[in-house]
């Protein structure tokens, strides 16, 4: 039934630059229009940060979530991390475990938050919300990265929370403001990944259920096929290749070269964390359309 | 603004000006699902200062007509002008004009009632040094003001949908649609909505389109009224005469069965009868 749907209308209306307006004779002003070449990208960027501090005030009022998901990575380290450096079973170098793991579970941690994130989109089509939305002058793909921003900004929160309790543990992180910095942008970057393509996933099944599901089925072998919790090189051929391909091995380099000063390759993963990023807010917005039909 | 000043005159002014566009225009709008045909070749004006009514009971189509107006659907065929904006190929453009309540009650429960409406005066560009001050006018219209700062997840239904209102029209559309405006609302808050949107009519000639399946309200309370019936609108008109025209002493319902016929006195009843259902189901929610 979907695909006879989209066979007939493939796509919502297409936003393209508009027009010089009919309107602006009968003296009517847009304020805000400014056509040309950059008219877009303006209009983008502006509502892309009206929707960012929307998000900040939705977090305002509802702290208590945050921190009961932060209990989640915390134990990982906690349990996890501290019973698996007893039994050095892990190759990790001159590099202690605790510390190894330590960005590990950073990337874990927005990873967990953020797959389950096109439930939010899901729940504001079954509200009403996300209709009015797109029948603002906004374009879909501001609609989209305000999400994958407010899912940035939950990871960091809790990326901090779990930092805090490492540094307690005594793991050898990195007090560079700049590489903090660094981090934290990563982070953003992963989140945005990690919540469009459940976006993605939320346009494709268009059910709270079946998103849970897949969300429940990729999360785990994703963060098992990364370098999350063990390099790569004791891994067999095949689940390297995975994990080479997995973004999340990625923001794990990342996070491991920045705060814990091991041999990055940091221009490679800030490239992949990016691109992969901007290709699904993408196909999250093109998605869009048929959440809301 | 200016946007309001100089939208005053109305459409229908007889002068010898260049006549102003209308406030919608729609020709020949159809939208399929698959093979089925929810909006078929459905024609509709709409003048500045006018409340159209359209009328029809569930699954006639009005819900996803109202749709491809506001641009959320793209039509398979026909055009939709909005003050002579061609919403289909400029879809943004003519979101600027519209203001669009949707028939679920759908405000942020996440945000307070002055976010909500602040978040739609962002989204329109509604300059920010003026922004403040609109959102709280908007709030105040509606009778808001007291409980804007409190969350919209305690608002009742009445007040949500007139949150939505506010949310609407803090851009000062030129057009406010409507989906359903007062279902589920009990005749108290029913009444409100009504009175607000009048009250708009009449300070800023806004023209308002709106689907309804309560006739008695539409008959009272619109200008003219569309009667859509499986997709198609059947007939178009002022309620009065539409009355008069089939008879004396009859209600719209009546208008409706004239001109639907056959498809309600014969074995496809079912429709209208779906109507009283939902109205009992709608009132038992208010």
């Amino acid at each position: 039934m979907m695909s006879s749907r989209s066979a007939v209308s493939p796509a919502g209306p297409v936003e393209r630059a508009d027009p010089p307006s009919p309107l602006s004779s009968a003296g009517i002003i847009f304020d805000g229009d400014r056509d040309g070449p950059f008219g877009a990208a303006r209009l983008l960027f502006r509502r892309f940060a009206t929707l960012s501090l929307v998000e900040l005030q939705k977090l305002r009022h509802d702290r208590v979530e945050l921190y009961t998901r932060a209990v989640q990575p915390a134990l990982w380290l906690l349990v996890f991390g501290v019973t698996f450096s007893r039994i050095h079973a892990i190759p990790t170098g001159s590099v202690p475990y605790l510390d190894y793991l330590a960005p590990g579970i950073l990337a874990q941690s927005a990873l967990f938050i953020s797959i389950f994130y096109g439930i939010q989109i899901i729940w504001d089509r079954d509200a009403g919300v996300l209709a009015k939305l797109m029948v603002t002058p906004t374009p879909r793909t501001a609609l989209v990265a305000g999400k994958a921003f407010a899912a940035g900004v939950r990871a960091l929160i809790q990326v901090a929370v779990v930092l805090l309790l490492a540094a307690l543990l005594g793991v050898g992180l990195t007090a560079n403001p700049l590489k903090l910095v660094g981090a934290a942008v990563a982070v953003l970057l992963g989140a945005a990944f990690f919540s469009c393509l459940s976006i993605v996933i939320a346009g494709l099944v268009l059910s709270r259920d079946r998103l849970m599901g897949i969300g429940q089925a990729i999360m785990m072998p994703m963060f098992f096929a990364s370098n999350a919790l063990y390099p790569v090189s004791i891994m067999p051929s095949w689940v390297r290749v995975v994990s080479y391909l997995n973004p999340l091995s990625y923001l794990v380099d990342a996070l491991r070269g920045l705060l814990i000063g091991t041999h990055g390759h940091l221009v490679l993963d800030f490239a992949v964390l990016t691109g992969s990023a901007v290709l699904t807010i993408i196909v999250a917005s093109a998605l869009l359309g048929r959440l809301a039909r | 603004m200016s946007i309001e000043q100089s939208v005053r005159a109305p459409s229908s002014a007889s002068s010898g000006d260049p006549p102003a566009p209308p406030a919608l225009a729609v020709r020949g709008l159809t939208y399929r699902f698959g093979g089925h045909t929810a909006v078929d070749a459905v024609d509709l004006d709409l003048a500045a200062g006018e409340i159209l009514g359209l009328l029809g009971p569930n699954g006639a189509g009005k819900t996803t007509a109202i749709r491809a107006v506001v641009t959320l659907l793209r039509p398979a065929a026909g055009s939709v002008r909005v003050f002579g904006m061609d919403a289909v190929r400029y879809p943004i453009r003519a979101r600027r004009l519209i203001g669009y309540v949707p028939q679920m009650l759908s405000a942020d429960s996440g945000l307070t009632g002055r976010e909500n409406v602040a978040l739609f005066a962002g989204l329109f560009d509604v300059p920010r040094r003026q922004r403040r001050a609109r959102v709280n006018e908007a709030l105040a219209a509606m009778g808001l003001t007291d409980v804007a700062d409190r969350l919209a997840r305690t608002y009742s239904g009445g007040m949500v949908r007139r949150l939505e209102l506010a949310q609407a029209l803090v851009n000062a559309p030129r057009l406010l649609i409507l989906d359903e405006p007062t279902v589920g609302l009990d005749p108290i808050a029913r009444d409100s909505v009504w009175a607000h949107v009048h009250r708009l009519r009449a300070e800023q000639a806004i023209a308002v389109l709106l689907t309804t399946h309560y006739m008695e309200e539409a008959d009272a309370l619109c200008d003219r009224v569309a009667l859509m019936h499986t997709g198609r609108v059947r007939v178009t008109g002022v309620p009065d005469e539409l009355k008069a025209a089939i008879g004396a002493r009859t209600s719209l319902e009546d208008v409706f069965r004239h001109h639907t016929g056959d498809a309600l006195e014969g074995g496809g009843g079912g429709d209208f009868r779906d109507v009283q259902q939902i109205r009992r189901v709608a009132s038992r929610a208010g």
